[in-house]
């Protein structure tokens, strides 16, 4: 200790009235200076301090906002609008809360792949993995429960969702919708108790398990920069470790801990520009069920869960929904038991570069679909638009009967038509190249592979008329489709029985 | 402190004492410790267990009431509201509502009048994951916004990833009034749960049977 001056010495001697009662200065320096492998010391560890000081931030935000929010049904709405347009700065700290969330859940994925790649989830790191899974977990549960708080129709719906998604599970379905929403229907208890989640439990579990997390990490020391060709075995790391530590080993604060610090405050800067120039995350409409004027969407971070459940075969989806998390969560709670010894680093561990690129793409891919949501039929009517001219010109009455039917009878909702309509179905713009005059009435009159039928919505002269517009969509240069059976059956192709004299064959 | 004794007690058959008189009066003094500790132990076990019946039986009381209970017959108005023929959104506030519910206590359903005293009352809950379906007349679909799940106009399903047709409520007209059983949010297990009522699927060629026998008005 230096030799204190005259005006240090009464503030000395208030710090050592309350150490020598706390007695915590010791163990906190000694734990801020502990010693970190030198390389460690790198821009690729600074995340995990990035997402603590994010959860602060996190913490912090909420508090403020708690202090405005009404955790009831009938009004949370109204207190969203409130804090937004008539709160000094509401509208500021809701951004930051809604963007934090979104820049907490991307940096504890950026954690995690981190870890992976540079296999310090292996011994003696075991227990940090394994209790990091469960942090993304708690960060992810954050998500949807403050998504739920943002109490608009996106919340509302996607509180439909997850009860419709909990009714299928066997034999107790039923009673766990009752446990999640906490009555008959979504209403004031459900928000209630996303409400508690969201405030006292989901962070309660968070807070300790972070502390244990860090707390690890100091105890068994930030991972050594991995290199190729050095083996983690049970028998010899401690040893080694401490061995590289005493050797090459710079203390955390100050030598280390100024990136951390540096990258935090950058993330924060992020996160207050996002808030500034992006604004604050809703609310959407009002959670009323009878405004079914509504595609209901859940956040950026659940797109991809969203995307997956278009995509699932109906008979696959229940099944799917129970077991794929428990085999993926399953499979990293495992992780470091199975694999905790061997290679680090990643240019020796191809499988692990793989698995984590093949997971980046498809989440990617199914977010990036959620986006635009191609499986949606687009909702409004098209009776009232105007049909382009062009499917107009150079077409015979019957042919523009038929574009009518096609306009009025919402096929557009789904097929696509120089561009514009929905994308479930395919587009039409080159149907004739790809279909016969019979293959379209089947297809219209009796439905299939993801097409309703219209039988009964359509009647002979519509269908009629349908299909003699859609046999003139065809391509440039493209030949109109022949079915070949014919040309089998008769020896030489059959003219096709369309009034149009181009239609026929060669 | 206690912590300490038992260790010190697991420890003596090891260590000779140097004091046996001594020692021996401090195991039995430890022993009779240690048995009121786990006693202690016992004691809380027991209040603990005690403590668990109101707690689970508070947290789990949403879970454990049966759907039904919470059903009741709701007017959707006269049925001269309805023309024969056409498929209506009606709305109607839910029979169980408490002061917090807000407009969460609304409720919206698809009525088709068939003819006659014939109707058809679905959820607009979709079947897939309970989104809001619309009905577009001149395709005569429902349609839903999410996954795309599409239902012709009696309920049934047409495409998409429902397994199943439209949740239909059960209905009568008493008077000139149609009337619903409704209360639950409709999901697959509400219908499950709630056996043959109130949420049934009436597959096309049942729709006459069960309009030939509606059910008991209340």
């Amino acid at each position: 200790m230096d030799n204190p001056n005259q005006r240090k010495r009464p503030a000395l001697k208030v710090f050592e009235w309350f150490d020598s009662r706390l007695g915590l200065a010791r163990p906190l320096t000694e734990a801020a200076q502990h010693p970190t492998p030198e390389r460690s010391a790198s821009w690729w560890y600074v995340f995990g301090s990035a997402a603590t000081v994010l959860l602060v931030l996190q913490v912090m935000t909420g508090i403020l906002l708690a202090l405005v929010y009404t955790p009831s049904a009938g009004e949370a709405w109204s207190s969203l609008q409130f804090l937004n347009h008539d709160v000094t700065l509401g509208w500021f700290l809701r951004a930051m809360h809604g963007w934090g969330s979104d820049f907490m859940i991307a940096i504890v994925l950026i954690h995690l792949v981190q870890v992976f790649l540079f296999g310090a989830y292996k011994f003696p790191r075991e227990l940090t993995w394994i209790i990091g899974v469960f942090l993304l977990l708690l960060t992810l549960g954050m998500a949807f429960t403050g998504q739920v708080l943002r109490f608009d129709q996106d919340a509302y719906w996607g509180l439909g969702i997850g009860a419709s998604i909990v009714s299928r599970f066997p034999l107790i379905g039923g009673p766990l919708v009752g446990l999640m929403l906490g009555g008959p229907i979504i209403g004031g208890p459900t928000l209630a108790r996303f409400f508690a989640l969201h405030v006292f439990v989901i962070p309660g579990i968070l807070l300790v398990l972070v502390g244990l997390h860090v707390w690890m990490v100091l105890r068994l020391g930030i991972n050594e920069w991995p290199m190729p060709g050095r083996i983690v075995s049970k028998a010899s790391y401690a040893h080694e470790y401490h061995e590289e530590t005493a050797k090459n080993g710079i203390p955390f604060v100050p030598d280390a801990a100024w990136k951390d610090a540096v990258f935090a405050a950058a993330i924060l800067l992020s996160v207050m520009a996002c808030a500034l120039l992006l604004g604050p995350i809703g609310p959407t409409g009002q959670p009323d069920p009878t405004i079914i004027q509504t595609a209901p969407k859940p956040d950026f971070a659940f797109l991809w869960i969203y995307a997956v459940l278009a995509y699932l075969p109906p008979s696959l989806e229940t099944p799917f929904i129970f077991i794929a998390p428990i085999v993926v969560i399953g499979g990293m709670l495992l992780l470091p038991l199975v694999a905790g010894e061997g290679e680090k680093h990643w240019s020796r561990r191809p499988v692990a570069v793989l698995m984590v690129a093949v997971i980046a793409v498809t989440l990617g891919t199914f977010t990036r679909l959620g986006t635009y949501t191609p499986w949606s039929p687009i909702m409004e009517a098209w009776s009232a638009d105007t049909i382009p001219t062009k499917y107009l010109q150079d077409r015979s009455p019957l042919e523009r009967e038929g574009a009518l039917v096609l306009q009025n009878k919402q096929c557009r909702n789904c097929h696509a038509l120089g561009g514009a309509g929905g994308m479930r179905g395919p587009a039409l713009d080159n149907i004739a190249a790809r279909m016969t005059e019979d293959q379209m009435i089947r297809q219209v009159l009796q439905g299939g592979g993801n097409m309703p039928a219209y039988g009964n919505a359509l009647n002979p002269a519509e269908t009629r008329a349908l299909v003699s517009f859609l046999m003139t969509l065809r391509g440039k240069n493209l030949q109109p489709a022949v079915d070949s059976s014919r040309q089998l059956t008769t020896g030489s192709p059959e003219p096709l029985p369309a009034e149009q004299g181009d239609a026929a064959t060669r | 402190m206690t912590r300490a004794h038992e260790h010190g007690a697991a420890a003596q058959p090891e260590g000779t004492a140097p004091d046996a008189a001594t020692t021996v009066a401090r195991a039995a003094a430890h022993s009779r410790r240690a048995f009121l500790f786990k006693l202690s132990l016992a004691l809380n076990g027991a209040v603990g267990a005690v403590l668990a019946v109101p707690i689970l039986g508070y947290v789990l009381g949403p879970a454990l009431k049966k759907n039904a209970s919470y059903n009741a017959w709701v007017s959707l108005g006269p049925i001269a509201d309805f023309p024969e023929g056409e498929t209506r959104l009606v709305d109607y506030r839910n029979p169980v509502t408490m002061a917090s519910d807000g407009a969460t206590g609304n409720a919206a359903c698809w009525v088709r009048h068939i003819e006659g005293r014939k109707f058809q009352v679905f959820a607009i809950n979709c079947a897939h994951l309970g989104c809001p379906v619309r009905w577009f007349p001149q395709s005569k679909l429902f349609l839903c916004p999410c996954h795309g799940g599409a239902y012709y106009e009696d309920g049934a399903r047409a495409s998409g990833p429902p397994e199943r047709g439209l949740f239909e409520y059960q209905y009568t007209v008493a008077g000139n009034h149609l009337l619903i059983e409704a209360g639950s949010l409709p999901t697959l297990a509400t219908e499950a749960c709630a056996k043959k009522k109130p949420l049934i699927q009436i597959a096309p060629q049942d729709a006459a049977a069960d309009d030939a026998n509606p059910a008991r008005s209340s």
